[in-house]
């Protein structure tokens, strides 16, 4: 019963972590679905026939071209202001006032002296106001949000519809120049191309000059369509100065330099769009959605004549996006699929001949094609995602059909007159502006109420979870100190969230999980707050020793700079291995580290487990230098963010197959094959020297023979794996097929494994009692078989010493040459064995999910895990009768180290980091329509650390009270050093080990709660950190980048690492479970 | 060598003239603490100043071996000559020649080995193995004079002492309190010097491993300030057994 609370609770606690994350992503991450649908040229967006069908000329589309050229100058963060023509009371008198003021002069000359010719409008970006996400929508109409859920993560590539796509479909030749971001959303779309590193923000002049260079002359030479030049000084000027700098000044005098330039080469055909992607705040920064963000300066120009009137006194204010219909319709393409922007109508208007009819006409049909692309859109879009309003897509439905009828009606009758074809434009524009405002609704606005809700509630959870791992060990009666309010809680919330489906309030499932979790946390809080005032203050709770919490608090705090994070696999070892020092050096300090014989160096030896040990502290110096070496080499297999160009990978990531030479590939494979046996055979002769593999268990057997044979399976699938194409095309379907096989079957085999440890957890050598039946029995307490839990308890240990006693009294007369065997009768080391064995099943699988030079990653893990419990061990002792402890230190380690070992396993945070090869494994061609496998294979893969370190955390607890074997042996030995003095032999009995804490059910239980929790809280905090660094960094450059990929990643970190926490306990239980029942039939067989 | 209870909670009743005796005895032995760590720091800052008037394009960040070189000598010339003046242990009872010269050979063997292990342990750390070995090097060679150095100059070539030093209640003087505070700080300014390194300023002190040598030095020079002030903060509570 006991158990089954502990169980809850620590569920209860990773769902209300679970509910902060989700109330977070949803007001952080907006997604949206992409449509890969296209338009095309020769369809339609709806029903009707072509307007300008019987002139169509050459390149004409839904509409006739009006402009055959186009030269887009992408002026990065102009925002709005610096294009501002200035008004100045005094002609000629520049402002002083501010250096970005009046600088792009061109264009007011323009627009005052050709004001049929050019126009300035104010257009809003809609946020996220990054470059990428800008470039996105300038080119597909749509709104690009974070999470674009598309089909392919791996690339950055645009999938959807777009200009640059139709542009190149229809044949037109689109050449580019400047940031390089444009080549990895549209690879291989530019017939001609220079790009430029963007990245570094500092260099204001590198883009710029190099697009200048290319700029005239291509222009001239005339072998182009479309003509882009991305310039990049403004923006990094802003990133590096801000805009009120000089600098600035300086930066937009070049750039209307260059407008001046290439509107001199302007020809009759040719449309010169000037537009600033986004803005940016005071301090030159953008991302946001604050007003100085979102307005950037949209400027158009031709040569002929291009709008009936004169511009207005203030510039017209326009959505960013309608630059994309406007500018498909002009040069005669179809508009994007997934455009959800208005046409600029008055650029559609008949200039020439001023008649009002024909103008409202030919705006009213380019609305019209318009509003058909939009509503084939929606239509298409809310049968594939449900994200949109269902009631306001109707009544947008509603309006549409009634314009389009009023539209064709006026198309049947020649003489209508020109109020009723405003009246349809107003329809047709209410209509598209209503999509937009609806898209906008559900795309487009961070939720900063949810962002905070989900933060709050991550903060709580962590507080709890201090709060709790206190109050577990130290309280009686805590069980029901914890249980009772999470039932009430959560008795409440699910009434309460049933009255408001019944009173009909529709409620998001996540806002209903959020109001549970919250429900259910109230008593709890207030039942603290009631006990508060008696009680310790406030930084009792929190993690002690001060240098481990001043760690944590590092870690924590290094969430917060984009240099940390994409540094993050350099600083984690950095910050284990200084932990690993500090524990050395707390050792020395308390004196617990060196007998005064030093510089008799210990050796390495606990890396052999067959060693003969030695006391436990004497080698902690040879454990943390072992450990240092370990975290260095594993630090060797390392993929380098994309954001440090000075930075090469390591090549031991990539595939063997992918290797060239016949030798350094063989020598390859051995290393690995290598490494895999020796993993096998550490393990096995641990499990030797703590147990004993000689037990008829299926779970011993499947040890002895299943690991083996899942090594095998591994080798050979590697062998085919890496030489796949060197195969003899005879033998090309067998080794298909095995490729197909192997991994299915080493998996099969490692599930098999993981339910026989389930079904037999204890393996524990009994032919020894049934051979010497005792006649005295050690039960003289009671009569008849044991009733209670309370009895059980007193008798377990009893039969435990007394069987050993037992045993030992046989092997020293059979065999007294032999010092293994004293502790190997696996009852001492019954949890860990299983932990230790779950592990090592849970591993070649997911080994089979990396590349083949990783397993030297896995058998540097298990060693480095091996050799930090062993430090660990040497600085806890062992109380006998509890509560039952675990360091912070040691839970802190514990977490940096399945941090640091997903980066050394070649993962980063970021999206095309994943190893999507995974999903291939075992499944070469694919797998069709399903999802969820293919996923959880790339899951598996990416987080394989987070779950083997999560499973392994009961280790923590256990493996204190395993070392003390060797501390015992150690006291037996005659030389009587110094050191043995201080240990004074407390006791002459034979270790107890993990028995001890069956001695203390209460203590154990209570001691597997705190455990839990306390690595919940050192998660816990990681993922609040990266919570509140992208909800307050999110205007800076890199969230979109840096912070929302490392949010993601660490939020599916958390969920498999408290997942594997619940595994890894409920597996300790169940061994003790299996324990008690064991004893159970023992007794009884004695009774008899 | 009998070393235990150093530091008691409270003074024991040994007669109000010997306790005086002591506190007078402290006072001074405080003040040339002070004087001495004043003498460290100008060395240091000695070092900075001095090469420019005899070296062209002398700066600390843009020649930074040469520095490191300089700093390191002054420093250890500093501690040489304090250590022959103020002399703050009992002198041994062997005075002869050869075993001098021993014991200085060991020292500098000793040097020499802290300066190797300081190496293994910056790579260890994730300094690169292979390039700029030379930097890393010396950045060893200034972490020992900072730290390995004086423990030579005041403990002598015994690990056995060093190790009593830097455990729990096992300094015997003021000087081995002094020391312990000054290399743990030293440590710690290395350990912080390395913070700066992954940041995107571009800053030219941001290349391994000045930014870690300036962190040595800048925590060397506060616990030199540190030390005396809290041994003068804490004079009442610290009483040491000497021997």
């Amino acid at each position: 019963m006991q158990k089954i609370s502990v169980l809850l609770f620590l569920i209860w606690v990773s769902f209300l972590f679970y509910m902060g994350i989700a109330l977070f992503t949803s007001g952080f991450l907006l997604t949206r679905v992409e449509l890969t649908n296209h338009s095309s040229c020769q369809e339609l967006p709806g029903p009707g026939t072509l307007p300008w069908g019987s002139q169509g000329g050459p390149r004409a589309c839904w509409m006739a071209s009006r402009f055959s050229r186009l030269v887009l100058v992408l002026i990065d963060a102009l925002r709005f202001d610096f294009a501002r023509p200035q008004h100045t009371q005094v002609p000629g008198d520049p402002p002083v006032s501010l250096p970005f003021l009046g600088r792009l002069g061109t264009l007011q000359k323009l627009l005052e002296t050709q004001p049929h010719h050019a126009r300035l409008y104010q257009s809003k970006a809609d946020p996220p106001t990054t470059t990428m996400q800008r470039l996105k929508a300038l080119t597909t109409g749509s709104l690009p949000t974070f999470v674009d859920a598309g089909n392919n993560f791996a690339s950055y590539a645009i999938v959807e519809d777009n200009l640059i796509k139709q542009l190149a479909k229809e044949g037109r030749r689109v050449v580019f120049m400047g940031d390089d971001t444009w080549k990895d959303l549209f690879p291989g779309a530019f017939s001609q191309a220079s790009f430029f590193p963007s990245f570094n923000v500092r260099d204001l002049h590198t883009v710029d000059n190099g697009i200048l260079e290319h700029l005239y002359p291509t222009m001239d030479s005339g072998e182009w369509d479309v003509l882009i030049a991305h310039f990049l000084g403004v923006d990094h000027c802003g990133h590096k100065h801000g805009p009120h700098h000089p600098e600035m000044a300086k930066k937009l005098s070049q750039m209307d330099q260059v407008i001046q330039e290439i509107v001199k080469r302007l020809e009759n055909d040719t449309l010169l769009v000037v537009i600033g992607d986004h803005g940016m705040t005071m301090n030159g920064d953008h991302g946001g959605d604050s007003e100085l963000e979102i307005s950037a300066a949209l400027f158009l120009y031709s040569p002929t004549a291009l709008f009936p009137g004169t511009p207005p006194q203030e510039p017209e204010v326009i959505p960013q996006i309608n630059l994309v219909p406007t500018l498909a319709l002009l040069l005669g393409l179809p508009i994007p699929f997934g455009n959800i922007g208005e046409v600029i109508a008055e650029l559609f208007s008949e200039v020439k001949d001023s008649q009002p009819r024909s103008s409202a006409l030919a705006q009213a049909s380019a609305l019209h094609l318009n509003a058909q692309q939009v509503s084939r859109f929606l239509h298409t879009y809310s049968a594939a995602a449900q994200d949109l309003h269902v009631k306001e897509l109707h009544q947008l439905q509603n309006i549409f059909s009634k314009a389009s009828g009023d539209y064709q009606r006026l198309l049947q009758s020649p003489q209508g007159d020109a109020a009723a074809l405003q009246t349809v434009i107003a329809e047709l524009r209410q209509f598209l502006q209503g999509v937009r405002a609806m898209c906008i609704e559900s795309w487009a606005r961070f939720s900063l109420v949810r962002m905070a809700g989900g933060a709050a509630l991550l903060a709580t959870a962590c507080f709890l979870c201090l709060l709790a791992s206190q109050w577990a060990t130290s309280q009686g009666s805590y069980f029901y100190t914890l249980l009772l309010p999470m039932a009430w809680g959560l008795a409440g919330a699910i009434v309460c969230a049933g009255l408001l489906a019944a009173t009909g309030l529709t409620l998001d499932l996540v806002v209903l999980g959020a109001l549970v979790a919250v429900g259910s946390l109230l008593p709890f809080l207030w039942k603290a707050w009631a006990g508060w005032r008696s009680r310790t203050p406030l930084a009792a709770l929190l993690p002690r020793p001060g240098p481990v919490l001043s760690l944590l608090l590092i870690r924590f705090a290094a969430f917060f700079s984009d240099s940390f994070v994409v540094a993050e696999a350099r600083a984690t070892p950095f910050l284990l291995g200084s932990l690993i020092l500090l524990l050395v050096a707390q050792l020395h300090w308390e004196g617990k580290l060196l007998p005064p014989k030093l510089l008799a160096m210990p050796r390495l030896g606990s890396a052999a487990p067959a060693g003969p040990p030695r006391h436990n502290s004497s080698h902690a110096l040879g454990l943390g230098v072992g450990l240092l070496l370990c975290i260095r080499l594993a630090g060797l297999f390392h993929r380098c963010p994309e954001e440090t160009p000075a930075c090469s990978s390591s090549p031991w990531l990539s595939p063997l197959a992918s290797m060239v030479g016949g030798r350094a590939k063989n020598l390859w494979y051995g290393a690995c094959v290598g490494s895999l046996v020796v993993l096998l055979a550490a393990v096995r002769l641990w499990l030797h020297r703590y147990g004993n593999l000689k037990s008829p268990e299926p779970s011993v057997l499947f040890v002895r023979w299943g690991l083996p044979l899942m090594v095998l399976g591994t080798a050979a699938y590697w062998a085919l794996a890496s030489g796949a194409d060197e195969a003899p095309p005879r033998l090309r379907a067998l080794v298909a097929g095995a490729s197909v096989m192997l991994p299915r079957a080493v998996a099969g085999l490692a599930a098999s494994g993981l339910v026989l440890l389930l079904w037999r957890p204890v393996a524990v050598l009994v032919k020894a009692v049934a051979g010497t039946p005792r006649t005295r029995t050690v039960l003289t307490p009671f009569s008849g078989p044991p009733t209670s839990q309370a009895d059980l308890d007193y008798v377990v240990p009893q039969i435990y010493r007394h069987m050993q006693e037992e045993f030992r009294g046989r092997l020293e007369r059979s065999r007294s040459q032999c010092p293994m065997t004293v502790a190997a009768y696996q009852l001492g080391s019954v949890y860990s064995v299983a932990v230790v064995t779950a592990l090592t099943i849970l591993a070649f699988p997911l080994l089979l999910l990396h590349a083949e030079r990783v397993s030297l990653v896995f058998l540097l893990l298990f060693l480095q895990s091996f050799l930090l419990l062993h430090l660990l061990a040497a600085g806890m002792s062992v109380t006998t009768p509890g509560p039952f402890t675990v360091p912070w230190q040691a839970v802190s380690a514990w977490a940096l180290m399945a941090s640091q070992t997903f980066y050394s396993t070649g993962h980063q945070p970021v999206f095309p980091a994943i190893h999507w090869h995974a999903a291939f494994v075992g499944f070469p061609e694919g797998h069709g329509s399903c999802t969820w496998l293919p996923a959880l294979l790339v899951g598996a893969n990416t987080f394989a650390s987070h779950l083997l370190f999560a499973v392994g955390c009961p280790l923590l607890l256990l493996w204190p009270f395993l070392c003390e074997s060797q501390g015992s042996r150690k006291r037996r030995q005659p030389a009587g050093t110094e050191a043995d003095s201080r240990v004074k032999p407390q006791e002459e009995e034979e270790p107890l080990m993990e028995m001890r804490l069956r001695d203390a059910p209460h203590h154990f239980n209570a001691a597997l709660l705190q455990l839990g929790l306390k690595y919940l809280f050192v998660l816990g905090i990681q993922i609040l950190a990266c919570a509140l660094a992208a909800s307050i960094l999110r205007r800076h450059l890199m969230v979109w980048k840096v912070f929302a990929p490392k949010f993601i990643f660490e939020a599916v970190g958390f969920i498999v690492s408290s997942v594997g926490l619940l595994l890894g306990i409920a597996l300790v239980m169940r061994v003790d479970g299996a324990v008690s029942s064991w004893f159970k039939r023992l007794v009884l067989s004695q009774q008899r | 060598m009998p070393l235990n209870f150093p530091l008691a909670a409270h003074t024991r009743q040994t007669g109000t003239r010997a306790t005086t005796q002591e506190n007078t005895m402290k006072d001074t032995d405080i003040k040339r603490l002070l004087y001495t760590h004043l003498l460290c720091i100008f060395s240091i800052i000695l070092s900075i100043f001095i090469p420019s008037l005899f070296l062209e394009n002398f700066s600390v960040l843009e020649t930074h071996l040469t520095w490191l070189c300089i700093c390191s000598v002054f420093v250890t010339a500093i501690n040489l000559i304090l250590y022959l003046v103020v002399k703050p242990n009992t002198p041994s009872k062997r005075s002869s020649l050869s075993y001098k010269v021993t014991r200085f050979l060991k020292c500098c063997i000793y040097f020499l080995l802290s300066c190797f292990f300081f190496h293994i342990i910056f790579v260890l750390y994730g300094a690169p193995l292979i390039e700029l070995v030379l930097e890393t090097f010396s950045f060893a060679v200034i972490l020992s004079t900072f730290t390995t150095v004086p423990c030579l100059c005041l403990l002598g070539p015994n690990i056995k002492a060093w190790l009593r030093v830097f455990s729990r209640n096992g300094v015997t003087s003021i000087w081995e309190n002094s020391l312990q505070i000054t290399t743990i700080s030293s440590f710690l300014g290395t350990w912080f010097g390395a913070f700066p390194i992954p940041l995107d300023w571009e800053r030219p002190w941001q290349v391994w491993p000045i930014s870690c040598t300036l962190g040595a030095t800048l925590g060397y020079v506060a616990g030199l300030i540190i030390s005396p002030l809290w041994i003068y903060w804490n004079r009442k509570q610290l009483t040491y057994k000497n021997n």
